[in-house]
């Protein structure tokens, strides 16, 4: 399959701090293990430990309630995620403004087990359940035209209190090349964990792109917008030299004042090693052929 | 009890007992589950930040001296400085065991290509020339004139500390503002302590601190 195990340190090295420090999580995923064991394999493939629920919800970069990590947890309980519409807008032959459970009509949701690489060094292996944007996009019949795809997040200084700050500039858009959009790998999630994606990390539906950096899974979408010009993005305007509309996981090419080399599993004290494209090199790097990643990173 | 006696009897060991408590702190708490979802970064972070509230308030302690008056506040001084070098040795440590697993080559890399570990690195140099050159001995080995002129130094590891702190910054600098708002209290406090009157404290300050 698609998912691969990445050639992690072995976790029988580290275990004995990772007891001394928190020691009920690692009976929870003692209890993942024999979970594994139990159930059939796509449900918890190999994929080194899916870091705990604590940490997938508890953990979070969502600017739109507070830069500090534990912000999002703390103050995103005012979002409301029903209704939700999201607009379908520009070179598409089906646009309009489609109800969530509309957008996914016909589709079945997966699960996939996915490393989740910050680019801020730190990383997760995350449990998903979504539906791959592929099939979506299909279905709204983008025109030849479409070349690029953009998302962009709710703005609602109302609901989301961290716009009021001028951190950012508001709203948050991302944005993917349309072969990167309906690469299979490619995920509209809507859920973690087997349950609704929690309002921390970007209910009712955001984006994961498993090979990028995690700024580019747009969060609480509410426009999709089909371009035949590149979008900016919104982490690209704000320092572009430092974030690219790429942002491809890639160890040989550091952040302008950090490295990317390696980075820190959250749960895991020593650091390990980044992997192009963030271990989906086999899947994904074929997009990139001929490509200065230098450049375009 | 005479102003000696009070700090070397009380102010002493309440130094003491406050210099130690960040650290008695962090230990508990990470036995309770506490240091958040990335225990290194919580730890770099909260002694990074405990290691620049103590050098502030060594830089406080003079200008306190001359405004209280109360000259034997000076031989504090030396004690809170060794915290703020100890809070960055275990800072740096922290680093450098589970950042860089304890590889020399990885930490000689970051300093030369890393500004704003360069610069973090510059300021931690500095206050281990303080440390080393703190004891009595020292400062009649150097005399009073240059080892005053050395611990001019202190001066430097705040603005490159908060220069470290705000490099290492995704993008949000609003962490920073309550250290500025202090930078600002301590230059307040010794414009307050430079009145006219108060010259003559010039020379007091010439006398090497102890204790």
């Amino acid at each position: 399959m698609l998912i691969r195990s990445p050639a992690d340190i072995a976790s029988s090295e580290i275990t004995p701090e990772r007891l001394y420090l928190d020691r009920r999580s690692w009976i929870r995923r003692l209890g993942l293990g024999l979970a594994a064991v139990a159930f059939p394999r796509p449900l918890l493939a190999a994929q080194g430990d899916p870091n705990s629920w604590e940490e997938v919800t508890g953990y979070n970069n969502f600017y739109e309630f507070g830069t500090g990590k534990d912000d999002p947890a703390r103050n995103a309980g005012s979002l409301r995620t029903r209704p939700w519409t999201v607009k379908v807008e520009g070179e598409v032959a089906r646009p309009g403004s489609y109800d969530l459970e509309a957008l996914f009509k016909g589709i079945a949701q997966e699960e996939r087990i996915y490393r989740f690489r910050c680019v801020e060094a730190w990383s997760m292996v995350v449990p998903w359940n979504g539906y791959p944007l592929g099939e979506v996009i299909k279905r709204l019949e983008p025109t030849s035209r479409a070349r690029y795809v953009e998302f962009t997040t709710l703005f609602d200084p109302q609901q989301m209190p961290g716009q009021r700050s001028s951190v950012l500039d508001w709203p948050y858009v991302e944005g993917l090349r349309m072969d990167e959009a309906m690469h299979p790998l490619t995920l509209l999630v809507t859920g973690v964990y087997g349950r609704p994606i929690p309002n921390q990390n970007g209910a009712p539906v955001r984006l994961i792109v498993p090979w990028k950096y995690g700024f580019k899974g747009g969060k609480s979408i509410v426009r999709i917008r089909f371009l035949e010009q590149m979008p900016r993005t919104a982490w690209n305007l704000a320092a572009p030299r430092e974030y690219g509309f790429y942002a491809n996981v890639n160890p040989a090419v550091d952040h302008p004042r950090w490295s990317q080399a390696t980075e820190r599993r959250l749960g895991k004290l020593i650091r390990q090693k980044t992997l192009p494209f963030n271990g989906y090199a086999d899947q994904v790097a074929a997009l990139y052929r001929g490509m200065d990643l230098r450049a375009n990173y | 009890m005479t102003e000696a006696q009070v700090v070397r009897q009380l102010l002493k060991p309440a130094l003491w007992l406050a210099g130690l408590a960040p650290i008695s702190w962090l230990v508990w708490t990470g036995f309770h589950g506490g240091l958040s979802a990335d225990p290194v970064k919580y730890l770099t972070h909260f002694t990074g930040r405990t290691t620049l509230i103590i050098v502030m308030l060594t830089l406080s302690v003079t200008p306190i001296r001359h405004l209280s008056g109360r000259q034997g506040l000076g031989r504090v001084r030396r004690l809170v400085g060794l915290f703020a070098f100890f809070y960055a040795v275990v800072h740096l440590l922290i680093y450098f065991v589970f950042d860089r697993g304890l590889v020399l080559a990885e930490l000689g890399e970051d300093i030369a290509k890393r500004p704003y570990i360069t610069v973090g690195f510059t300021a931690w140099t500095m206050l281990l020339a303080l440390a080393v050159t703190s004891p009595l001995a020292m400062v009649r080995r150097l005399g009073g004139e240059r080892w005053q002129r050395l611990h001019r130094l202190i001066y430097f590891v705040v603005p490159l500390g908060l220069l470290h702190f705000a490099w290492a910054q995704k993008k949000d600098l609003s962490p920073l503002w309550p250290y500025l708002v202090a930078v600002g209290g301590l230059l307040a406090l010794r414009l307050l302590a430079r009145q006219p009157s108060r010259r003559p404290r010039v020379r007091a300050s010439r006398v090497p601190p102890e204790g």
